[in-house]
């Protein structure tokens, strides 16, 4: 009995130390696997600007970076092949600023009534609609632009085909809509109150202050509004690819267009030897304008919340 | 001296600010109208041309040439098993990455790098996602193209949605909290694991159910690394096979083959399931929020 009472603080205290020991282990095991998931995000995208930059180059070096870029024609499966990516260049930039031009000032009013002037239920009513065009997925605004869109604008524009540069645009311009109207909403509802309320009490009405006063205050976060659009609608694929008529021309706003994202989407399959070298080389023109694009947005956005 | 403040007058609005006001109140009410519009429009027009063309017999077959029909189970388990495999993944690792994020990590340049990757990984359009998944995951590690590869790719790209949900419900998790279980002798792993990962549950879901939406609705970055095959097989086996999601299927019924009525259907379909989401996510994060504040109180 004893032996047994005696026992059992040596037992407790051998236990506890190891415990202690492996808990210790433990610890620093837990911590290094965090580290791992925490570093994963940092190696994914090392991985994909490796792989972008080390696939992408050969084939520039081999056309030479003044045709690939500046190059007016595409002509990947032709015997004497041609790999010119200005008209998807053009047709990128021109469809992103279209889409921007229809987008931005329906979305930013829209923030405004959201952020201002709606009546509340109203406002909780409008809120999960915009959320829930967010969350439509693109090959379906691809689906209707198809097959209501662009009978529309081949009857109304008297074309022989509807599937244009002004189709992609206005899809573009609906997928934009809702992260303009949320972010800019975010924005517009961090104005502080005494902005407003100093405003009204000079003598201002409600519109010239929401308009003179509200929205100069939250231009840093409409900016990163617009910015982010801008990086959504240069990156979209699938819609526009459905509406865009995905013919290599120079974009004009009635032809029929192939923009950076949809050449690639729509030879990647088929491709092969140097033509499927240039698509990756489009693919890292593509990279960079996004990764410039995401630089001007962090800085934005750290401008937002220094001011 | 009161007199020499003159009677304050209020001066009736000049034509021009009135006419500014009055069209700017309008141009809101249109603008926000046009929203809805819009919104009420795309949608009824879906679930017009869309549900009468769900029948039971394209829920449950597969396509076959020899009779002529189509069929979308193959594409609905496609969709479900890599909602499954892609969450199994990344759910581990996001969380896991924010953990290190809020409670570890006390380098702040390393946080900052780290920070400036996910914001990254938000802003790489799908399409690149795709063609580095399609050269990495099929090609390089030889996966083929087959719904792993598929998830391997969605991983990168779903990463930072449940990095920061979490990450914000983390942080909301009172420092006293920490601070009680650390001080009753509790090591660091064990408080978190007891502690910290109880109260902010409702980010994480949040995350997961968002994390969903954005599986089901992914088109492009599935095309090359998941492939087309309309093929119905088990779970383990589906996973080295390539398949199509409901997104694909559309894509290819519609522009490959003509078939309209086919592609609305699954058009109400993803539009049930985004409205189911969209529900959960809000429904969720609150009922959740609510329960764990009811839990702290």
């Amino acid at each position: 009995m004893s032996m047994n009472i005696l026992s059992i603080p040596t037992h407790f205290k051998g236990s506890f130390g190891r415990q202690k020991h492996v808990r210790k282990a433990l610890e620093r095991v837990m911590h290094g696997i965090f580290f791992f998931f925490g570093i994963v995000a940092v190696g994914f995208v090392l991985l994909i600007s490796a792989y972008l930059i080390f696939s992408g180059l050969p084939a520039i070096r081999e056309i030479g970076l003044r045709n690939f870029l500046f190059g007016t024609v595409w002509k990947s499966t032709a015997a004497q092949p041609e790999f010119g990516i200005l008209p998807f260049l053009l047709t990128s930039v021109y469809g992103t600023a279209g889409a921007m031009l229809v987008g931005v000032p329906v979305g930013f009013m829209t923030a405004m009534f959201l952020s201002k002037v709606a009546p509340r239920p109203l406002a909780a009513i409008v809120r999960p609609a915009v959320d829930l065009l967010a969350g439509i997925p693109s090959v379906v605004y691809g689906l209707i632009g198809m097959i209501v869109l662009v009978p529309t604008i081949r009857s109304v524009f008297d074309l022989s085909d509807g599937a244009c540069l002004l189709a992609a645009i206005l899809v573009l311009a609906i997928m934009i809509l809702p992260s303009i109207v949320s972010v800019s909403e975010t924005a517009l509802n961090a104005v502080p109150k005494e902005y407003e309320d100093a405003s009204l009490a000079l003598g201002a009405t409600e519109i010239e202050t929401y308009f003179r006063v509200s929205a100069p205050a939250a231009k840093s976060g409409i900016a990163a509004a617009i910015v982010l659009g801008i990086g959504r609608a240069i990156g979209e694929a699938m819609a526009i690819l459905m509406v865009a008529g995905n013919v290599a021309n120079m974009p004009t706003l009635f032809s029929s267009v192939t923009f950076l994202t949809t050449a690639i989407a729509k030879e990647m399959s088929y491709s092969s030897g140097l033509q499927r070298q240039a698509l990756f080389s489009i693919a890292l023109v593509l990279f960079l304008f996004i990764m410039l694009i995401n630089i001007g947005l962090n800085l934005l956005l750290k401008r937002g919340k220094e001011g | 001296m009161p007199e020499h403040y003159a009677p304050v007058k209020m001066e009736p609005l000049s034509g021009r600010r009135k006419v500014f006001n009055r069209s700017l109140h309008v141009l809101l009410y249109l603008c926000a109208a046009f929203t809805c519009i819009l919104l009420v429009g795309i949608i009824g027009y879906i679930f017009y041309r869309g549900l009468p063309n769900i029948t039971w017999k394209l829920l449950s077959t597969k396509p076959s040439y020899l009779s002529d029909s189509i069929g979308i189970l193959p594409n609905l388990m496609s969709t479900l098993y890599l909602v499954v495999f892609t969450l199994l993944i990344v759910l581990p690792l996001g969380v896991g990455a924010a953990i290190y994020l809020t409670e570890y990590a006390k380098n702040r340049r390393l946080v900052a790098v780290i920070e400036f990757a996910t914001e990254t990984l938000t802003g790489i359009p799908s399409i690149l996602f795709g063609l580095v998944g399609m050269l990495f995951f099929c090609q390089f590690c030889s996966l083929g193209t087959s719904l792993r590869a598929g998830a391997f790719t969605l991983v990168m790209m779903i990463l930072p949605t449940i990095v920061r949900t979490t990450q914000e419900s983390l942080k909301a998790v009172p420092q006293s909290y920490r601070e009680g279980a650390l001080g009753l002798g509790s090591g660091k792993w064990h408080m978190i694991r007891t502690v910290v990962l109880p109260c902010s549950t409702d980010g994480i879901v949040t995350g997961c159910i968002l994390a969903v939406g954005r599986i089901v609705g992914e088109s492009a970055a599935l095309l090359f690394t998941a492939g087309l095959a309309h093929s119905l097989s088990g779970f383990f086996q589906a996973l080295s096979t390539p398949g199509a999601t409901l997104t694909v299927a559309l894509y290819v019924y519609v522009t490959e083959r003509g078939e309209t009525d086919v592609g609305f259907a699954i058009a109400a379909i993803l539009m049930i399931l985004t409205l189911l989401i969209n529900l959960a996510a809000g429904l969720i994060g609150r009922w959740l929020g609510k329960a764990s504040h009811g839990r702290s109180a």
